[in-house]
């Protein structure tokens, strides 16, 4: 990269871009730059805080760097350390700070009640506590202790598909559980 | 793989400028065709006519690396001489049964092997109905250890004289005539593969869902398998066969798996009728002699692991906790017990059925008929709105004010607002960092299970316990809070999953883990992951500070082992088989196998061990058997038990093909499973009313059903409509126009696509036919917040599964395709009945 310092003399108007383009410098080149973009800094140099993580999106498993700022994602960029990627970023991997923070993102409860036609809002404890009660009646309601003189200690009332971006902390904890419930109709995306 | 795995092509593309030759065999021309050596178009589900023709040229021209091939595989070992062929029975193997449609494999057990023979073992009908073979994921199915061989491979029962015989009908000319691959470019890859192979070479195959996703699927790889064992490029630098798997920790989902027949580790879950109790299950899963010969350990360490000090040797360990299979309970089974009513609550995470499972229609049809949904993800995708704005609403089968379904969607936390592990396809487990906190009401998956187990025991614990509940309410489930959230702490679950010893600290490695309870280890492949107390997948030592293999980067199961089998990267003898690809080697002198990876052997077990008569478990691997997971040591050309197919594959169709199988008398898998309903209706094989093929496929800026892709506007922008891509000569057939719109059509339904005419896609010539192939990208959907909307392509394909791992069959289907736009509402009811009922 060559100096900071302008290198037109002259004016601002001599200094603007577009002039110089006109006059033939390379638009790629010095000739982009204002005093403008010569002011901006780069995000990631104010980040508050960095976090190591990796792409969430196919299993080559890239590197990425978080960089926070005030509590918020400001970058998300490859991490040049890793052995896998070298620093690279496919397209959806760099779109991955927009899978963050777009604002199409849904970030409350909805509930749809039977036969209903709208989504409604419900608050995040209640729909745990009615997820509980559904739980523990439907297995309750459709226990099977034994089948064709086995005992089977199950239910056939409650299935689970999980997707393959789920950390493998959670596949555990979701197995166990349902193992623990008797659920046993629980699949995931590596089936599909 | 420069289209779905474009990061890790970087390092095809880096081999490729320091001189390798590339292939790419797809039916579609993608970014990897570009870019490679020689693209070779393929017809859609003709792959095995192809990689048996490899293995028949390999073979008949004897081009096999003997010395590999005679120490480390099966080619030696005799087999019963109650087996019959596909040769003998035409395109059947022996032990088939027309009623059912299943193998009984008693006859393709080794010579004298008769413990494997009852119908509750291995491979039999039993196992089979419960998809057993997915238990083979860090194991092989049980042998005898010793079986009797022939090293002279010229007895005609020996597996290398029956694998001649199986392939020698694969010829170039099937070739051409099958798969529409000329027979200059067959010699092409033939000669290519073979003279980079041997003793200073070595040659990777590299697949993905292409090859998976196949009412023949497993046979697919057990096809490249046998190649690549009989050319000596197993466990060694450069070789290998890579399954690129599709999603961030997909692997993962299957070391730990959330699947209906396995536990932790690729222990299976316990049948009904296969087993009582726990020695009972542990005598039935597999062989004594090799590390498989460990499992009680495992089984055991996971016992206590869930059920702590509840799980004694009186009890078991709580092995009756464990809730019972009695058949199919996978994913599709699933669906058509909702549509049924007897599945009555089902939670969808991270997942959308609605569009990215096979026949979408029979998918949704189940949601509308559940009593609750609970639905977990970043985006009210399809599989949670589909009481709004399933298509089915549009053709009047479903309607809004009649779905009694309950809906809750619950929304989660991204990838930076959590930590844990993914796995990814190397079985690399890398740790994230938690960057931000969650906003709102999204939380991780980690914190809904583990607050929803709470409750659960509230309501279970508040009388008397029943004792049904008592596998909850003495479930381990007490794990450190964090944060404002109480967040339970991915760590400690981590550390659960890596095992620990009666005290709590945690195991170093498997070889620690004890049949007696005294270790507890949530899942045994991972096992020492939380070695030394530290969390060894957050490892990040830069690429710059260490060599190529880079072990310091994360960790790797088993062991941190970056390649697996790799101890047969040395000869017998334990020495380099050339300098060039000098990997693991047994040092003489310290008495131990050495070299930039961590052995997959015992480290201070030499070459010269030989295995004392009754020798178990990895006492039973002599010095020179790399395939530790093997009850014989060997790498297995020939599967005497564990499938459901075959112990060899065989081409056969797919389900829905054009073409007549012209290999044998049986046109498709005989033991592929169907779903015989009327959700669920196929095009009938070699129909002229659905005359084209077709398959599915992806594209760099999206991501399978498109909820984390079609939702941003970069990635919606840079691939803005659901497309199928097809040839000018079909184009000019039936009238389609490049940026206009085609309606595709099969049994299930009719899709509209935008029409992109290239010549990319090539007319196969096949002998005197012509078969035109369809090419479709899969990522949209009618809703999910996209911000490019599209119809549902998996909603063409059928629900017809192989028989071993019961994937389904999407990468090869029959259809129509006419010009323009589809028929709405009624009318397309009307389309899809006429081509029903031809
Ligand atoms: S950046 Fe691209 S190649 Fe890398 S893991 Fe993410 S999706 Fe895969």
């Amino acid at each position: 990269m060559r100096g900071r310092k302008g290198t037109v003399a002259g004016g601002w108007l001599s200094r603007w871009p577009v002039i110089r383009q006109l006059q033939g410098e390379d638009g790629r080149r010095e000739a982009a730059r204002s005093a403008r973009t010569d002011a901006l800094r780069p995000r990631v140099e104010e980040a508050d805080s960095v976090a190591r993580s990796v792409c969430p999106y196919c299993a080559v498993g890239c590197g990425q760097l978080v960089y926070v700022k005030d509590g918020k994602v400001t970058q998300i960029e490859g991490d040049p350390d890793s052995p896998i990627s070298r620093g690279r970023l496919c397209p959806k991997g760099s779109a991955s700070k927009q899978l963050v923070t777009h604002t199409g993102r849904q970030t409350h409860v909805l509930y749809r009640r039977p036969y209903g036609t709208e989504w409604e809002r419900l608050d995040l404890e209640t729909a745990m506590d009615m997820i509980a009660d559904r739980v523990v009646r439907t297995r309750r309601e459709t226990w099977e202790q034994t089948h064709e003189g086995k005992e089977v200690r199950r239910t056939l009332g409650i299935a689970s598909l999980g997707g393959a971006t789920l950390d493998n902390e959670e596949n555990y904890l979701m197995k166990k559980l349902y193992t623990a419930l008797g659920a046993i109709q629980v699949e995931n995306q590596a089936r599909i | 793989m420069a289209e779905c795995h474009p990061v890790g092509y970087q390092w095809v593309m880096e081999a490729r400028q320091r001189g390798a030759k590339v292939f790419h065999i797809d039916p579609r021309f993608s970014r990897t065709s570009a870019t490679v050596d020689r693209y070779l178009q393929i017809r859609a589900g003709s792959d095995l006519v192809l990689t048996g023709a490899l293995i028949n040229y390999v073979l008949s021209n004897e081009l096999d690396f003997r010395e590999y091939v005679l120490a480390y595989t099966n080619a030696a070992t005799i087999v019963s001489e109650d087996f019959r062929d596909t040769e003998d029975l035409d395109g059947l193997f022996s032990g088939y049964d027309p009623e059912t449609g299943r193998y009984d494999t008693a006859s393709w057990a080794y010579e004298g092997d008769t413990g494997q023979t009852d119908e509750m073992s291995e491979g039999d009908q039993r196992h089979a109905e419960a998809a057993g073979s997915d238990s083979y994921g860090a194991r092989g199915a049980g042998s005898t250890a010793t079986p009797p061989q022939d090293p002279t491979l010229s007895h005609p029962r020996c597996v290398y004289q029956i694998l001649r015989r199986h392939f020698a009908r694969y010829t170039p000319e099937r070739v051409a005539e099958l798969c529409g691959i000329a027979p200059e470019q067959f010699a092409e890859l033939a000669e290519a593969i073979t003279a980079n192979s041997g003793r200073e070479r070595t040659t990777a195959w590299v697949y993905s869902v292409g090859w998976t996703q196949h009412s023949v699927g497993v046979q697919y790889i057990r096809s490249a398998a046998i190649l690549q064992l009989l050319l000596g490029n197993m466990g060694r630098p450069g070789g290998g066969i890579m399954a690129l798997r599709g999603h961030a920790s997909i692997q993962g989902s299957t070391d730990i798996p959330t699947l209906f027949n396995l536990l932790p580790g690729y222990i299976s879950m316990p049948h009904a009728h296969r087993h009582d109790g726990l020695d009972d299950y542990l005598k039935r899963e597999g062989g004594d002699t090799g590390w498989w010969g460990n499992r009680r350990a495992y089984m055991v360490s996971l016992l206590k692991a869930w059920w702590g000090d509840s799980a004694t040797e009186d009890n078991d360990f709580r092995f009756d906790y464990l809730p019972r299979l009695t058949g199919d309970h996978g994913h599709y089974a699933t669906v058509m017990g909702q549509i049924d009513g007897t599945v009555k609550g089902y939670f969808v995470v991270g997942e959308n059925p609605a569009v990215g499972s096979a026949n979408g229609k029979a998918q949704r049809l189940g949601l509308a008929n559940l009593d609750w949904l609970v639905v977990r993800d970043l985006m009210v995708i399809e599989t949670a709105s589909f009481w709004k704005d399933a298509p089915e609403l549009e053709t009047g089968e479903l309607s809004t004010e009649e779905i009694g379904t309950e809906v809750f969607f619950m929304p989660a936390a991204s990838h930076v607002e959590k930590d844990g592990t993914f796995t990814n396809t190397q079985r690399l487990l890398q740790w994230r960092e938690k960057a931000v906190d969650p906003p709102d009401d999204c939380r991780s998956d980690l914190w809904f299970y583990y607050h929803l187990g709470k409750r659960i025991r509230q309501r279970l614990g508040a009388g008397q316990v029943d004792p049904t509940d008592r596998p909850l309410m003495e479930l381990t489930w007490d794990y450190p809070e964090e944060g404002e959230h109480r967040d339970p702490s991915a760590a400690a679950v981590l550390r659960e999953i890596g095992g620990v010893d009666a005290e709590g600290r945690p195991l170093g490695s498997l070889r620690e883990l004890k049949p007696d309870g005294s270790t507890s280890c949530g899942c045994w492949i991972y096992c020492g992951v939380y070695a030394d107390d530290v969390n060894q997948a957050a490892r990040r030592k830069p690429r710059g500070e260490q060599g190529p293999v880079a072990p310091e980067w994360g960790w790797a199961w088993p062991a941190n082992r970056r390649i697996l089998y790799n101890r047969a990267s040395a000869d017998p003898e334990g020495r380099p088989w050339s300098e060039r690809k000098k990997y693991v080697y047994w040092d003489a002198e310290a008495g131990r196998w050495t070299g930039p990876d961590v052995p997959d052997f015992e480290e201070d077990k030499p070459p010269s061990y030989r295995p004392p008569e009754g020798a178990k478990a990895q006492d039973a691997i002599a010095g020179t058997d790399p395939f530790i997971m093997q009850s014989d040591g060997k790498g297995w050309l020939y599967v005497p038990s564990g499938l459901a197919d075959g112990p060899l594959p065989a081409h056969y169709e797919p389900h829905e093909s054009p073409i007549r199988n012209t290999m044998y008398g049986r046109q498709s898998n005989p033991a592929r499973r169907t779903v015989d309903r009327p959700e669920n209706p196929y095009n009938p094989a070699l129909s002229p009313r659905f005359p084209y093929v077709f398959t599915t496929s992806r594209v760099t800026e999206h991501h399978t059903a498109g909820a984390m892709s079609r939702t941003l506007p970069y990635l919606a922008e840079l691939q803005p409509a659901a497309f199928c891509e097809v040839s000018p000569e079909l184009a000019e057939q039936v009238g389609l126009e490049n940026g206009g719109w085609a309606t595709v059509v099969t049994s299930r339904t009719a899709i509209e696509l935008r029409v992109l005419v290239t010549n990319r896609v090539r007319s196969l010539r096949l002998g005197d036919t012509t078969v035109h192939q369809i090419v479709m990208p899969y990522h949209w959907g009618y809703g999910g917040g996209g911000l490019v909307t599209g119809d549902v392509v998996n909603d063409l394909s059928p629900v017809v599964l192989d028989p071993n791992v019961y994937i389904q069959e999407s990468k090869a289907g029959t259809c129509d395709v006419l010009p323009g736009r589809r028929p709405r509402g009624a009318a397309l009811r009307a389309l899809i009945e006429r081509y029903r009922d031809g």
